[in-house]
């Protein structure tokens, strides 16, 4: 369980990191926490040629509010974002969903834009940025682009950035007065990979319900009051889980519609 | 030693230690005045440890011109290998040397193995592999990552077999070894008593078929091993963390075709933890020792936790058809097991220990004079299996104490009575079951008692009761259990029928060692051959002899490194069996009462007294009538030393004793084939509360209660840290744990992500209680008791999940999952069509579809059949060579987002049947794993066009399926979504109109399911 040989790369600045993704393009990797890769890394199921560490780039490390949207720079870790005393007032929801990544050792570095820009179909954060209609702030030496999170996240651990892109920064919406939530979990252990995750984010007009743990990227599906059982069954049966050898098809699904209905009843019961 | 032992005081907790059950022919308290044994003292250990400056094996220094190897592994469960292509990983940087089967079958011999059939087994794979992570061949490199590159550029061509995983298929199924002639390769039954009478006289007869899964203790530290070839003596000295049991040293030596005296085996001074696992690593010492023969330098190897999971070693699986035959009053009348015992693809010694360990166990902790059992083993296409924590205890008592719960149900009986009106009776102790053993002590009736009054069990039924009220699922299991310890080395030989047994000698005995000496400055050393593996056989060894000379235990030095060519070892030796407290222990206090003996005759020269007078006390010697008249215990020991002249003749020359401690109760099986299989046998009931989530079927234990009696605690606190790691691991067998295998034989569990032990989070508290019945047998009256909550702990969970849901639970471990499969009502379809890609044997992806395409058939085969355009088609295509008549074999790079792996692809176009019809069959191999399919595809002209049909199945087998279970359906996926991609792309550039091939990727994506 050694990785094969590769460059390591630890850029100054940003500009410097992109200027080293525009030359290496595939051939290279982008590693912030390095909670995945590294496992990946060792595993030799990645072996990029160049690993270009980001996680000293003290101009990503930010948080702030931006145009309505928590801005979280590219080196932000996990546990800072969970830290970041303004959280629970500006997004309810990633306040109860980050405690749910992985343990307390790895959200310490552990990245936030890292676990999206390695999309897997599991993970808490992308199911928060598809649920929440959150963007992704991507930059390459050609320019700077904002991509919403349909359209970034194409499928299992594939995103919408080229080769030469690198996701700077993540943009969840602030939540707006007369919202609510509501995040649901089941993994065999605490912090293990989710069986099925589900979040619901609603107002008076109609809810968002989100499932992450099935499907290849996490499913979403927005539904007016008052959501019916028939709804929740197809959108169940719509993702198309498979079985593994944690858990079948069946339970999954079985899943999405329990703590789908749970998640709804919760945001419905915090509205009213 | 600069650390002082200090007594530990316990904080306020539930932990509970019974009183010594006194009995007057207890000849060990004489002994024991002392009191340091029975105290909770902090490890003597630990200092070092917390400080991280621990000496592990992986710590040890290496010659600076040492190698280290890796291995590669097969990524099937079943094939022969055709050939393997070294050469280009020969002349890798760095590459020292390259082994296969063939290099070392020159310089090993086959294992011996304790069944006479021939399925060979060598270090590595000869002409066929049998497991997924056997290792294939090995890479001697200057450093693992040179060596690991190496691996890579290994070919193996192999031609794959059906594998066989499921143990009752095996039976029937083609033999896995050429050589026999069928895979059960061991057949016995035994019988005892009349029980086909007590059957047919029985007013009821309870039966059920359970199945123990694959699971393991995954320590911490895998395998370690630093070898050494010395070609001028021919002899090998190998450093392994190795636990024994030294019969293993046999097996080793004559594998590597040199006599024991010239495998010189060491161990190093810390365990990272074994369980039992560490017994495993004997192949691996063979397979370095031919490493650094061959390299012609010190070769070193650590296990990563990869190989460690899919390869290293398991508990057996077993399954176990069971009846009983009781009486109107719940007497049990008989028993009758049918055990089909699965250990993997070789019978690996000490296989098939597993299987007799518990053999005089059989009745459990019940008088029940007639018992049938057919033993069965099997091989099967997974990780050969070996020593476990509880070795063979689970996966007898899953199935007796699950049926003990259907017989009481039969009856009508609480099932804690139904339990009571069967144990043995304390008057009857020490007590021969009807297979053999002999009970030693225990008063099981009264430690039941004391933990139902003391652990709260009234309580606990008041709040099922409430739960129940409420609609909630919540159930109380029990479990009673007959824990042994130290194995009789004769108990294999049950294996063996009685003429066998004639003609091949006893075996029997335990033998265990210690030696304990005083060096020249009076201070006194203990060394033993017990390789513990974290236990603390330091701190309760440095109790024992501190008690023997009345001394502070912390100026007694403990030595547990272990080297065979200068430590005394007998075969028994080792960490196993849970041996230590009642053998080694044993032999540790018989030789500190000799040597003490032996320093009485010089102190009472010295203090002038005779040495009936002399006394011990506070480090010093002294004369009992006149304390003041008295020596420093040092100065008398230092004597032998210094003026060994001067010295009694009765003291004798030089203050070492080395003890070997036999017991006389391990004979060899008799005519009947009774076995008393262990020396001493601890009581264990278990009884605890737990709730089933309705909504996710998790299942929370509320209360859990165990009661040991282990004989003479000599570290209660030691003892309870061994109860509350085996409680874990029995937990994690529960409710978590399971080496998975696809049908297939794709092992499934290659990380800590997919190998779920339970950690800190999912263990709850565990309420502690003791009975100390001392074992007239051992020279402490000590037990062994860390395996026990292995063999209880499991069923006992079992039990109170099935009174909980009120059905029966026939397999380990209860996930969610398996629990929702039992619990769910029929699922409502959806009221939109689905087209389901169900994964319908095992990680064999299955899909199927069709779509109507406006353009003639014959133009969409000419796609199919056009070389150019087929490797246009295949994702990552890099050069496609044709084979022969539509076979092609291409180089291609695959993968999914980052994990991306060179494969070398076949694909070969079958049956075809132009313009309507043809059959794909291909696969791929590399580094990451191999993968196998088939496609379907007919196509047929319709008014507008072609209908295309299609089906296919993928397997996928080997390091990404083992790591990436989770991920692999969707990979799979992701690549024919690729495939589509490329087949349009290819169909645009032949000139056909955009949009239709957009339409159709789209409507093939939706098929697929892929679509968004």
């Amino acid at each position: 369980m050694k990785p094969a040989a590769f460059d390591y790369a630890c850029p100054d600045n940003l500009d410097e990191a992109l200027a080293l993704l525009a030359e290496k393009g595939e051939a290279a990797r982008i590693c912030a926490g390095g909670q995945s890769l590294g496992a990946m890394l060792n595993m030799r199921l990645a072996s990029p040629a160049v690993l270009i560490d980001i996680a000293g780039l003290r101009e990503l490390k930010s948080i702030s509010i931006v145009d309505g949207a928590i801005e979280v720079g590219a080196t932000v870790t996990q546990a800072e974002l969970l830290a970041w005393p303004d959280l629970t007032a500006s997004q309810p929801l990633l306040a109860s969903l980050l405690p749910w990544i992985g343990h307390y050792q790895t959200r310490q570095r552990g990245t936030v834009c890292g676990s999206l820009a390695h999309s897997d179909p599991s993970s808490e954060l992308p199911l928060a940025m598809a649920l929440l209609r959150g963007e992704v702030v991507l930059r390459s030496r050609r320019g700077r682009r904002i991509i919403g999170a349909a359209d970034f996240q194409t499928g299992m651990m594939a995103t919408a950035a080229a080769a030469d892109e690198m996701v700077v920064a993540a943009r969840f919406p602030v939540a707006l007065a007369g919202e609510a939530s509501a995040f649901h979990e089941v993994a065999q252990r605490h912090g293990d990979f989710a069986i099925v995750a589900v979040g619901a984010v609603g107002d008076q007009r109609g809810v968002r319900l989100g499932v992450g743990g099935v499907a290849d990227t996490p499913g979403v599906i927005d539904l007016s009051w008052p959501a019916n059982d028939a709804t929740l069954n197809d959108f169940a049966w719509s993702l198309g889980g498979m079985d593994d050898q944690h858990a079948s098809a069946r339970y999954r699904r079985e899943l999405v519609r329990r703590l789908g209905r749970r998640a709804l009843e919760e945001v419905h019961d915090a509205l009213s | 030693m600069a650390t002082s032992l200090r007594a530990f005081s316990f904080p306020a907790c539930e932990d509970k230690f019974g009183g010594v059950n006194s009995t007057a022919d207890n000849d060990w308290a004489g002994d024991l005045a002392g009191d340091w044994v029975g105290r909770s003292m902090q490890r003597v250990e630990d200092p070092t440890l917390l400080r991280g400056l621990g000496r592990f094996a992986d710590d040890l220094p290496t010659p600076p011109h040492a190698c280290h190897a890796a291995f590669l592994r097969s990524p099937l469960a079943h094939a022969e290998i055709n050939a393997i292509d070294t050469a280009a990983a020969a002349a890798m940087p760095g590459v020292v040397a390259v082994i296969t089967g063939v290099e070392l079958k020159a310089l090993s011999t086959p294992f011996i193995t304790g069944v006479k059939v021939d399925a060979p087994q060598y270090a590595l794979a000869m002409d066929r592999v049998r497991y997924v992570g056997e290792p294939v061949a090995m890479v001697v490199a200057k450093d693992r990552y040179l060596a690991e590159d190496a691996l890579e550029a290994i070919v193996v061509d192999y031609n794959p077999l059906p594998p066989v995983i499921d143990p009752e298929a095996a039976v029937d199924a083609a033999p896995l070894h050429p050589g026999t002639d069928s895979n059960v390769l061991h057949d016995r039954r035994f019988r005892y008593g009349d029980p086909e009478a007590a059957f047919a006289n029985a007013a009821h007869v309870v039966e059920a078929s359970y199945s123990y899964p694959r699971n393991s203790c995954t320590p911490i530290e895998c395998f370690c091993v630093i070898a050494d070839y010395d070609p001028g003596q021919d002899a090998f000295e190998i450093t392994a963390n190795f636990q024994g049991p030294y019969t293993l040293h046999t097996i080793m030596a004559r594998s590597l075709n040199v006599p024991g005296n010239r495998m010189r085996l060491k161990t190093p001074p810390s365990s990272g933890g074994s369980f039992g696992v560490k017994q495993a690593v004997f192949p691996y010492v063979v397979a370095l020792g031919v490493a650094a023969r061959v390299a012609g330098r010190p070769v070193k190897w650590l296990e990563d936790r990869l190989e460690h999971l899919s390869a290293a070693t398991s508990a057996t699986n077993r399954v176990t058809k069971i009846r009983a035959a009781l009486d109107q009053q719940g007497r049990i009348l008989a028993l009758d097991y049918d055990q089909l015992e699965d250990c993997g693809a070789f019978l690996r010694a000490p296989e098939p220990a597993t299987i007799y360990r518990m053999h005089g166990n059989m009745t459990g902790a019940y008088a029940v004079e007639n018992l049938a059992i057919h033993n069965r083993v099997v091989v099967s296409n997974k990780t050969p299996t070996g020593l476990m924590r509880g070795f063979g205890g689970p996966q007898i008592y899953f199935p007796l104490e699950r049926l003990m719960d259907k017989a009481a149900a039969r009856l009508g009986l609480d099932p804690l009575e139904l339990r009571r009106r069967n144990l043995v009776p304390t008057e009857a102790m020490p007590f021969r079951t009807a297979p053999g053993a002999l009970l030693d002590s225990g008063d099981y009736g009264r430690s039941i008692e004391r933990a139902v009054e003391e652990g709260g069990l009234a309580e606990l039924t008041a709040r099922r009761d409430t739960a129940r009220a409420e609609g909630r699922l919540y159930g109380i299991g029990y479990s009673v259990v007959v824990e042994p310890s130290i194995s009789n080395m004769g108990y294999i030989t049950t294996l063996l029928t009685p003429e066998q047994r004639e003609r091949s000698g006893p075996k029997n005995g335990a033998l265990a060692t210690a030696t304990v000496a005083f060096d020249p400055s009076g201070a006194i050393s203990v060394s033993v051959s017990s390789v513990p593996q974290g236990q603390g056989h330091r701190t309760v060894l440095a109790q024992v002899v501190a008690d023997v000379f009345q001394m502070d235990p912390g100026e007694v030095a403990v030595a547990t490194e272990h080297d065979t060519a200068k430590d005394p070892w007998t075969i028994a030796s080792g960490n196993y069996a849970s041996r230590f407290a009642g053998a080694v222990a044993g032999a540790t206090h018989t030789a500190a009462v000799r040597l003490r003996d032996r320093l009485t005759a010089i102190a009472a020269a010295d203090l002038n007294v005779a040495p009936d007078e002399v006394a011990y006390g506070g480090g010093r010697i002294f004369a009992a009538g006149n304390p003041d008249n008295s020596l420093p215990l040092g100065r008398s020991a230092a004597k032998a030393h210094w003026s060994p002249l001067s010295i009694p003749d009765a003291a004798g020359a030089g203050l070492r004793e080395t003890a070997f401690w036999n017991m006389p109760e391990l004979v060899e099986p008799d005519e009947g084939d009774r076995i008393n299989s262990s020396g001493a046998y601890g009581f264990i009931f278990d009884f605890c509360g737990v709730e089933i989530d309705p909504v996710t079927y998790a299942v929370r234990i509320d209360k859990y209660v165990t009661m040991h009696d282990a004989g003479r605690l000599l570290n209660p606190m030691l003892a309870n840290g061994q109860i509350r790691g085996g409680f874990a691991q029995g937990l994690g067998a529960a409710l978590l744990e399971e080496l998975s295998y696809a049908p297939d034989g794709g092992f499934q569990a290659g990380t800590l992500a997919d190998y779920l032990a339970p950690t800190v989070m999912e263990i709850p508290e565990l309420t502690i209680l003791h009975d100390q019945s001392p074992s007239p047998f051992t020279p402490l009256g000590a037990k062994g008791l860390g395996e026990g909550n292995c063999m209880s702990t499991p069923v006992c969970i079992a039990n109170a999940v099935a009174d909980a849901i009120g059905q029966e639970v026939t397999t380990l471990p209860l996930t969610p999952s398996r629990l929702a499969d039992l619990l769910l009502p029929e699922e409502a379809a959806s009221t939109t069509p689905i087209i389901a890609l169900e994964t319908t044997d095992g990680h064999a992806l299955q899909g199927q579809g069709s779509t109507t395409v406006p353009a003639a058939p014959d133009e969409v085969w000419a796609i199919l059949l056009d070389e150019t355009k087929l490797a246009a088609v295949i994702p990552g295509c890099h050069a496609l060579t044709t084979t022969g008549e539509n076979a092609y074999r291409a180089e291609v790079t695959l993968g999914v987002g980052p994990v991306k792996g060179r494969f070398m692809a076949t694909v070969e176009l079958q049956d075809l049947q132009p313009p309507h019809a043809l059959r794909l069959v291909g696969g791929a191999v590399g580094p990451l794993g191999t993968s196998q399919g088939e496609g379907h595809v007919t196509l047929r002209a319709t008014g507008g066009g072609t209908e295309v049909e299609y089906s296919y199945t993928v397997t996928i087998s080997g390091k990404v399926a083992a790591v990436g279970g989770r991920m692999m359906d969707g990979a799979a996926r992701a690549l024919i979504n690729q495939f589509f991609k490329r087949l349009v792309g290819q169909v645009d550039d032949a000139g056909a109109a955009p949009g239709f091939f957009a339409r159709l990727l789209s409507q093939l994506l939706t098929v697929l399911g892929l679509g968004r």
